[in-house]
């Protein structure tokens, strides 16, 4: 990482995003502006949680050309594509660049194992999926992907990203490498995750789900609440109005589902990416924390924050609002900062009373409780997720 | 399209009836098939036996060809960044975690659970290699060794950087085998560097091209015996890499785009 260049800003010419909290980006303002949590008690008496939910997907099947695609969270970024005149803005880059040159980055922890997971309850006499759901192409890992590149018809490179809760913060380093190579025009980056029994009944499985709404940073904070989410944008190269201006991506190298002690993986993802961007911590003023109110990384998080930030920095935790939506808390994070660089209004720390005295009056200090407005030149994102997998995002405007 | 050159520092490759590339290389040159051999997973010497023994397959086998292809290469393992590409991730623990979830969910285990995310092997390289460099976990469908190609020589050619590229998958068990085809263990890894160095045995010249592929026809028996693994993809270039003569091979990466490579052997 020693000798790390500056890259080039990669334009951000459109996004969107769908989550329990709105769908698309006026209605997530909204929320943001009002802090309006749209968590609420999951209706599964067997685990007593908090749930950020998307409504309407169960009526919202999928169109016949898709059908065969049909799940829960295809559904869901089917919906969200739907938002801001993302398929619009999609196709007018295909018309520009032509199909092949326009990839798609998309990041999910969980995909579409909840098809799956609903043939293992269902299995035929034999001990076989049953016949609808024998399909391979929808029960992997990079079925929303595929999906999603046949929805937008696009034939440029595609891949997933699979790192648990970086995963579609990872996906932005991938777009700016292929735009910086010539790869691609443009890039979808995308980040999907769905509400399934495998993260509500693994996160139950290692304690960190909270009985009640998340409070991150908070000193009754008792755990997560799962969300799910669908965001998307649109990556060229430079300049623009909005753009992305670094990426930082690091391993902890210490454990699979707890923290690097002192953070030192997170702060490496904090360097890298700020070398990238070719600025010092404190031109950041606005930072969206990864926040996810488990006891552990809320605490190495909160220390990285007063050691590498100044104390005028804007930092606020979203997951109160949002849920942690698992591999798409990447880019619904990242479009609370581009919300926060193009509007002005600064997210607030949903379901927090306050910060936790144990991390001193420094962090107090940064983090904001409540909504804000501010003219804002620098937004920074963390995401930092299980196996130590840690990413950093930057972005700025023109 | 741009062409990228790269040089290959370090080659491994590991399935049961192939354990390790000394052993892949002869039979992937269409010699004889080694004698069946009692391995049904590697012995990786990175984790200790407890660790050993609760690893699922998918991280004992990308671990084991992970550690072969950096001690090939010559580079520290902790300044390299890194690549796994798996299209399923680990089928026995995705066939436990549903049947799990089916019968009682409240038993699921921490253990399985951690287990079952997709950046499982990644996350215990980075432990066990004490690398807190840039690690990734990328999927595809029929692909997946050619996209985990273009994340790994992407990010060679962008950062001017070396990059471990590793590629395993499983074989469908339980109720998954009557959706999933994937047979048999097979991993692969590459040591990518941007410059030639004192271990460089293979010049690649690569591109994107935005035409429709065939996947190349596998040539050697010891290969066509692997062909039902998802991985499957991997194995024109490893048999190319197997021999010592240039090879242009064109790895389909989707439906209208395929990965060119021109390798020239001795880099």
């Amino acid at each position: 990482m020693n000798g790390r260049r500056p890259i080039e800003p990669v334009a951000i010419t459109d996004y969107t995003v769908s989550c329990a909290a709105g769908s698309g980006r006026a209605a997530l303002l909204q929320a943001i502006g009002g802090q309006h949590s749209a968590l609420r008690e999951h209706d599964d008496a067997r685990l007593p949680t908090w749930v950020g939910r998307v409504d309407g997907l169960e009526e919202a099947p999928l169109p016949a050309a898709l059908a065969g695609w049909d799940c829960r969270a295809t559904r869901l970024a089917w919906h969200g594509l739907q938002a801001d005149g993302f398929v619009g803005a999609v196709q007018a880059a295909r018309q520009r660049f032509g199909a092949a040159r326009i990839g798609l980055a998309l990041g999910t922890s969980a995909s579409t194992i909840a098809v799956s997971e609903q043939a293992y309850r269902g299995l035929d006499a034999d001990g076989r999926f049953p016949a609808p759901l024998r399909n391979e192409r929808l029960n992997t890992p990079h079925a929303l992907a595929a999906f999603v590149q046949q929805a937008l018809q696009l034939e440029g490179p595609c891949v997933t990203v699979s790192t648990a809760c970086s995963s579609s913060a990872k996906a932005f380093a991938s777009a700016e490498r292929w735009l910086r190579l010539e790869l691609a025009d443009a890039v979808v980056v995308a980040g999907v995750e769905a509400l399934c029994a495998s993260l509500l009944y693994g996160f139950r499985s290692l304690g960190l789900l909270s009985p009640e709404p998340c409070r991150p940073f908070g000193p009754r904070r008792r755990g997560i609440s799962i969300g799910e989410a669908a965001g998307f944008a649109l990556l060229q190269r430079g300049p623009g109005a909005l753009q992305l201006l670094g990426y930082g991506e690091s391993n902890d190298a210490h454990h699979m589902s707890s923290p690097h002690p002192q953070g030192l993986g997170a702060e490496a993802a904090l360097d890298d990416a700020l070398a990238r961007a070719g600025l010092d911590s404190a031109d950041i003023d606005f930072v969206n924390l990864h926040g996810t109110a488990s006891e552990r990384n809320d605490e190495v998080e909160a220390a990285l924050l007063v050691r590498r930030y100044a104390d005028s920095t804007h930092a606020c935790a979203t997951k109160g609002l949002t849920g942690h939506t698992m591999g798409a808390a990447g880019i619904v994070e990242a479009a609370i900062c581009l919300l926060a660089l193009d509007s002005g209004v600064l997210a607030g720390s949903a379901h927090t009373e306050a910060a936790d005295p144990a991390f001193g009056p420094g962090f107090a200090a940064r983090l904001r409780l409540l909504p804000a407005r501010g003219r804002v030149r620098h937004a920074a994102s963390h995401s930092f997720g299980f196996g130590g997998n840690n990413s950093v995002l930057v972005f700025g405007r023109a | 399209m741009k062409t990228q050159t790269l040089f290959i520092d370090g080659i491994a490759l590991w399935s049961p009836a192939l354990p390790g590339w000394d052993a892949a290389r002869g039979a992937l040159r269409g010699g004889a098939l080694p004698p069946p051999s009692a391995t049904r997973r590697p012995a990786t010497g990175l984790l200790g036996a407890n660790e050993r023994r609760r690893a699922p397959d998918s991280v004992l086998l990308a671990l084991e060809v992970a550690q072969a292809a950096v001690q090939a290469s010559g580079h520290d393992a902790a300044t390299l960044a890194s690549v796994f590409s798996s299209t399923h991730g680990d089928l026995a623990i995705v066939d436990a975690l549903c049947t799990t979830l089916a019968e009682d969910p409240l038993l699921l285990s921490p253990t399985r659970f951690h287990h079952s995310v997709h950046n499982a092997a990644s996350g215990y390289w980075a432990i066990a290699s004490g690398c807190r460099r840039a690690s990734s976990a990328v999927a595809h469908f029929g692909h997946a060794f050619a996209a985990g190609w273009l994340e790994s020589a992407g990010q060679c050619a962008a950062d001017g950087e070396p990059v471990l590229l590793v590629g395993f998958d499983t074989e469908a068990c339980g109720a998954l085998a009557s959706t999933n085809r994937s047979r048999g263990l097979l991993g692969v890894a590459l040591v990518l560097s941007p410059q030639r160095g004192p271990r460089s045995s293979w010049r690649v010249d690569w591109a994107l091209h935005a035409a429709a592929a065939e996947a190349p026809p596998l040539r050697s028996a010891a290969a066509r015996a692997l062909a039902d693994n998802a991985m499957a993809d991997a194995l024109p270039l490893f048999e190319a890499l197997a021999g010592d003569a240039a090879a242009q091979l064109a790895l389909p990466l989707g439906p209208q785009l395929a990965l060119a490579l021109s390798a020239v052997p001795g880099a």
